[in-house]
């Protein structure tokens, strides 16, 4: 991007030389980031404008990144969790669980039954929080502030809910090998049961405020459709990829964590428009919901909240002082000797915004070989200039923060 | 009717009889290793063929192993998946360590392009044919190769934490 910066001669300036109009009006170059408050993250975007239209975009990415990977190959493997909150760190909990679950496919872990349940509330419950998110944001960018600051109250009660389980809010770095690191408190059930009488009524006003309102509609409808071969060929997945009419679903199709006992539908919509995505992405949040209170009515009886997996799981800190075995396990772990087969797995979650995939190499040591993070934000953000060509400026921030790419997750 | 593990060998060893592929089952996915100069011939014969049908790229990304023999140095990892038997494949492909570079997959996958990119950003690895074969995540001013082993994490020279007793070294089994 520097030589853009460098005039006379930049990338379109022969372009620009050449595309005179006829009024004698010239193309003109618009910086449009990389810290815009309209964005939502730190994207930039060089557009090529005539007038309002946009001819030509080029986005520049990596202004956060953090060398996951790099750092990944040099940590034990329970290092690597706060590593994956700080993707899309809108739904921290499914990158957390994404991770153990690839780390216990690995190792050969049977996960209890109640184990999965919880793992599949507080997944929803993150999905939930990613897609309130995403779209009472595209409602501000579309100018309904109201809706926006009416449903954010409720994701701080699913804040408040991970605070119950994990201690954390944004960054929960919940969970361990094999299960939780503490059992659920009632206070955490009480507090979703609060949640879930809550949240269906502001969720269903939110619905009604959008959906069939005319501004909304009209910015929306028809604005960055992507039809759905071209959506599979740019490599989408997720809400974005459900909207083009495809309906592929990690959770059913590779169903994790016990995904398969529970019934619900895959929202699919049509036209691939912003209004599909919103549209999607509101009926997904009513699936959630349902799957929550499924889960929590199967829930099996008992108290398991971890697997018996005294190599990989800290024993309970009063026995590390009286009991010999459990010393040696604490200090193994904590010391980050377990023991690892030399293994290549892949494993993927449906995320937020879609498949998000752990591509880990082992080579017996206590750290990684290699490791992949298959972010679905770095790998469908690349259809955006494709899908602002011929829009209006207003239109590109529309397009942009319904596609929920979340720059933690773009750049790793 | 499910798409077999072993149909997809069958067909790949009879379409292609020159070339020796190396079948592994790794957990739950087929992983073949093949030659590099063949990977876009197979890669488009896995996606169009009507039974394969191995449509969408899921990923791809690159690995350093610099202690293996030079010809096999770096390795490309392809993801792909087809979606109407729900079944995963993965394709390794190893090339040299001296000037690494391997043709590019952007006109078969346009999803291709940025995950080429980040490939050579990491790693220095040429996609040939690659349209806009530059920097991504890192600056451009870069001239090293992060994601390569001999790269340290941290500066070297510091003296206030012994890395050996925080697990903290590369090959420490």
């Amino acid at each position: 991007m520097s030589e853009l910066l460098l005039p006379p001669e930049h990338r379109y300036a022969n372009l620009i030389k050449n595309n005179l109009n006829d009024d004698g009006s010239e193309l003109s170059v618009l910086n449009l980031g990389p810290t815009h408050p309209a964005t939502h993250g730190i994207f930039q975007n060089v557009l090529l404008m005539d007038g309002e239209r946009i001819v030509e975009a080029e986005p520049t990415i990596g202004y956060i990144h953090r060398a996951f990977e790099k750092i990944a190959e040099n940590r034990p493997f329970y290092q690597i969790t706060p590593l994956t909150d700080r993707m899309n760190y809108c739904s921290s909990p499914i990158n957390n669980m994404g991770w153990w679950l690839t780390l216990e496919k690995l190792l050969d872990i049977e996960v209890p039954k109640r184990v999965q349940y919880l793992r599949v509330i507080i997944m929803e419950l993150a999905r939930i929080s990613d897609h309130l998110i995403c779209n009472s944001i595209l409602g501000v960018d579309t100018g309904a502030y109201t809706g926006f600051l009416y449903v954010f109250q409720f994701r701080e009660k699913i804040y408040e809910i991970y605070e119950e389980i994990c201690g954390a809010r944004l960054t929960t770095n919940m969970g361990r090998i094999g299960g939780f690191e503490r059992d659920w408190t009632p206070e955490a059930f009480r507090k979703l049961e609060v949640f879930l009488n809550d949240f269906p009524v502001a969720w269903k006003e939110f619905e009604n405020l959008f959906e069939r309102n005319r501004i909304f509609i009209d910015r929306t409808v028809n604005v960055g459709p992507i039809s759905a071969e071209m959506a599979m060929a740019y490599g989408f997945t997720g809400p974005n990829l459900r909207a083009a009419g495809v309906d592929y679903d990690v959770r059913v199709a590779h169903p994790y964590s016990s995904y398969e006992d529970f019934d619900f539908i895959v929202p699919v919509g049509k036209s691939g428009d912003t209004y599909d995505r919103f549209c999607v992405r509101n009926a997904e949040v009513w699936e959630s919901l349902s799957i929550i209170r499924q889960a929590l009515d199967k829930m099996p009886e008992g108290n398991a909240f971890h697997a018996d997996v005294p190599e990989y799981y800290l024993p309970p800190k009063e026995d590390v002082y009286t009991d010999m075995e459990s010393l040696i396990y604490h200090f193994k772990i904590v010391m980050g000797e377990i023991p690892v087969p030399v293994a290549e797995i892949y494993h993927a979650v449906e995320g937020g915004n879609g498949e998000l995939g752990f591509y880990l190499i082992t080579d017996g040591s206590r750290t990684p070989y290699r490791l992949h993070f298959r972010r679905p934000c770095f790998i469908y953000y690349q259809a955006y200039p494709e899908m602002i060509k011929g829009a209006m400026l207003s239109d590109a921030i529309v397009i942009l923060s319904s596609l929920n790419v979340i720059a933690g997750e773009l750049d790793a | 009717m499910a798409l077999e593990t072993a149909q997809i060998q069958d067909k790949l060893s009879a379409t292609f009889s020159d070339v020796t592929f190396l079948f592994k089952l790794e957990k739950d996915i087929l992983s073949i290793e093949v030659p590099a100069d063949k990977i876009t011939a197979i890669i488009l014969y896995l996606k169009n063929d009507s039974e394969l049908r191995f449509h969408f790229l899921t990923d791809l990304c690159g690995v350093h192993y610099p202690d293996n023999e030079l010809e096999r140095q770096f390795a490309i990892v392809y993801h792909m998946h087809n979606w109407y038997e729900n079944k995963r494949i993965r394709i390794k492909t190893y090339i040299s360590g001296e000037n690494p570079s391997l043709k590019s997959l952007t006109t078969i996958f346009p999803s291709a392009n940025w995950m080429e990119r980040e490939t050579y950003d990491f790693y220095g690895i040429d996609f040939i044919g690659h349209p806009q074969l530059k920097r991504i995540l890192n600056m451009d001013e870069m001239v090293s190769f992060p994601m390569r082993k001999e790269f340290p994490l941290e500066d070297g020279g510091r003296t206030d934490k012994d890395d050996r007793f925080f697990g903290r070294t590369q090959s420490n089994k």
